[in-house]
């Protein structure tokens, strides 16, 4: 792979979605904060969630009339992350091996506050899809969107059961899959997943390396093997 | 528009008469019914709690959560190979399509790219699920309406097509077959001769599916101009697969957002209905599975040569970076935005499953329709339980 070009030289420019985001940031104006393109990929756009009504309302004025998903992110690194967890997972990282450094950053077109909304539309015009993000305030609240689409309604109801986020005016905010009586936002990161505190996931010690003289033999195992059946399986 | 807003107001008078005829004639109150959890048409454990007024449905909500694992939280705690034993049992008909854009998901934040061999064999197993999947459905719809006969074919053919996916990859229901960069294995010797065989069979299958149903006057009666969903609600709420394509969009991801798999090498067609009704449902899923079996015929004929696993490194992790890829699956439009921090895990997964979006438009479209059509029309929208309740 050393010496062909990397996609990035080979792929033309991607103007459909350049001219797109150049009309969406004209048409959205100050509402939008940032922006992140990633040529024949996806656009991610990010924007206030004062104007996150506004916002959505001026995508599906563009054309942006499929409803995708809604849902968020919470950027928090878990204190009951993956390497912090139990003593279990204490016992698995071995003691001369550096603790795995998680990327900082949060995300495409970037991120300001611990939860993020997170939307994805698509026209059938232009047959692109927009990826829409907002931060949110402590407060926790923004708008609903179930006038512009009626699909955001199941939606707007997963995301508050799971990481507590309001959607002002919204009628029936009342849990979709949980109990009613269960307390807490499963899907925060500071939500304690109870199957991995009483035991530990085995699958981890699963991926062993396998050693670099082993592997050599390996591969050319295979390769007799496949060059014995003709070059064809 | 004007579809949308007729509608609304047909609902309501119907709603506003109900009441009157409710509050002044008969002075009973409305009765609440409960179809399922435990019902045939819900493949699984839904539950839709409908308010009546005689036999006409004034408000129905589907309740469910009955099934819910916490995919989305599950997968935080695993590696990526580790993922795709979960999301095997979304939809737990057409398994192996779920893996796929999951896989091309990390695939594309790793930028690794499978070889062309695996991308074909990909894209046979891929519609072979869409097969076994959508047969299912095929004789299943006869049994919401009363005809028992086409479910047994159904299930009589749907095991050949299960057997073609067993021979491959060891499981019936679910594979977990797909790597990231490839293949697990390499397709049998003397699978191709038998899957055409089979193709020709499952070609026979929906020919009988359509003698039995589509030109059966009682299907045509039960299921014509019923759980009518006009265009520009289809797509507000999300609708994907075969429920858009029945309401006159023609959309289709394997041909509009193909993301690298084989489908644009071959010559197919989509197929769309205008009519948006429980019976237009039916027939674009019937032309898609025949449809499906002659992309299989191709598929075969012109299978490549060549390794089936791109070099990646044994243990796989993930650059950081976020991804969104959707493909066309049995049911609809399934997605995965997956959130990578550069661990051996996700950071983040959202899976947008077509049957989430597909059933929240059952509290629109049931409103002042009669009883015995809650089944015919839930039927006829075709979800999978766990593809709800992840």
């Amino acid at each position: 792979m050393g010496d062909q070009p990397t996609p990035e030289e080979t792929l033309p420019p991607d103007e459909e979605r350049e001219n797109l985001l150049t009309e969406l940031s004209e048409s959205l104006g100050e509402i939008l904060i940032d922006s992140y393109l990633r040529p024949h990929e996806d656009l991610w756009l990010r924007v206030r969630v004062d104007n996150w009504h506004d916002a959505v309302r001026t995508a599906k004025d563009a054309g942006f009339a499929y409803f995708g998903f809604l849902s968020a992110i919470d950027w928090n690194i878990a204190p009951e992350g993956r390497y912090e967890n139990t003593e279990f997972d204490a016992g698995l990282i071995e003691e001369d091996e550096e603790p795995v450094k998680l990327d900082a950053s949060t995300g495409y077109a970037g991120g300001d506050t611990r939860f993020q909304l997170l939307m994805q539309l698509h026209s059938l015009d232009r047959q692109l899809g927009v990826i829409l993000k907002a931060d949110l305030g402590e407060d926790m609240t923004v708008d609903t969107i179930r006038d512009l689409f009626p699909g955001a309604d199941w939606h707007e109801r997963e995301t508050h059961e799971m990481f507590g986020i309001v959607f002002q005016g919204h009628p029936t905010l009342q849990p979709l899959y949980l109990p009613t009586e269960f307390e807490g936002h499963p899907l925060r990161k500071d939500f304690p997943l109870l199957a991995r505190q009483v035991k530990p996931w085995p699958g981890v010690v699963d991926i062993e390396e396998i050693p670099e003289r082993l592997e050599a033999q390996l591969e050319a195992e295979v390769m007799a093997a496949f060059e014995a059946e003709g070059g064809q399986a | 528009m004007t579809a949308t807003s007729d509608r609304e107001q047909m609902a309501y008078v119907t709603a506003q008469a109900a009441d009157a005829r409710v509050n002044v004639e008969l002075d009973t109150g409305d009765m609440t019914l409960n179809i399922g959890p435990q019902h045939p048409a819900t493949h699984g454990t839904l539950r839709i709690a409908a308010r009546l007024d005689g036999e006409q449905v004034i408000a129905a909500e589907p309740i469910m959560g009955y099934m819910h694992r916490g995919y989305e939280k599950l997968c935080e705690v695993r590696t990526y190979p580790q993922c795709t034993t979960l999301i095997n049992r979304i939809d737990w008909l057409g398994s192996f399509a779920n893996e796929v854009p999951f896989i091309l998901a990390a695939e594309r934040l790793m930028e690794v790219e499978a070889p062309p061999r695996a991308q074909w064999i990909r894209t046979i197993l891929f519609e072979l699920s869409r097969i076994a999947n959508l047969s299912l459905f095929l004789g299943d719809m006869g049994v919401q309406i009363g005809a028992l006969t086409p479910v047994f074919f159904a299930f009589r053919d749907r095991e050949r097509v299960l057997n073609q996916i067993e021979e491959v990859t060891g499981g019936r229901f679910h594979p977990n077959f797909d790597r990231i960069g490839g293949l697990k294995d390499d397709i049998p010797k003397g699978w191709v001769d038998e899957t055409r065989s089979v193709m020709v069979k499952m070609r026979t299958f929906c020919d009988e599916m359509e003698d039995l149903l589509v030109g059966n006057e009682i299907f045509q009666a039960r299921c014509r101009g019923v759980g009518v969903i006009p265009a520009d609600m289809a797509l507000g709420h999300g609708l994907s697969g075969a429920n858009l394509r029945a309401s006159g969009i023609d959309w289709d991801l394997r041909r509009d957002a193909n993301p690298g798999l084989a489908w644009d090498q071959i010559d197919w067609r989509v197929w769309t209905h205008p009519d948006g009704d429980s019976f237009a449902r039916y027939w674009v899923r019937l032309q898609e599975t025949r449809e499906a079996t002659r992309m299989v015929d191709q598929l075969l004929d012109g299978i490549p040569s060549g390794p089936i696993m791109a070099k990646v490194p044994r243990i796989i992790k993930v650059p950081a970076g976020e991804a969104y890829i959707s493909t066309e699956n049995p049911l609809g439009e399934m997605g995965y935005y997956v959130v990578s921090k550069g661990d051996l895990g996700p950071f983040r997964v959202k899976i947008r499953t077509p049957s989430f979006n597909n059933i929240s438009v059952v509290p629109w479209v049931m409103k002042g329709v009669y009883v015995p059509d809650v089944i015919t029309i839930l039927g006829s929208l075709y979800f999978i339980l766990g593809d709800i309740d992840r």
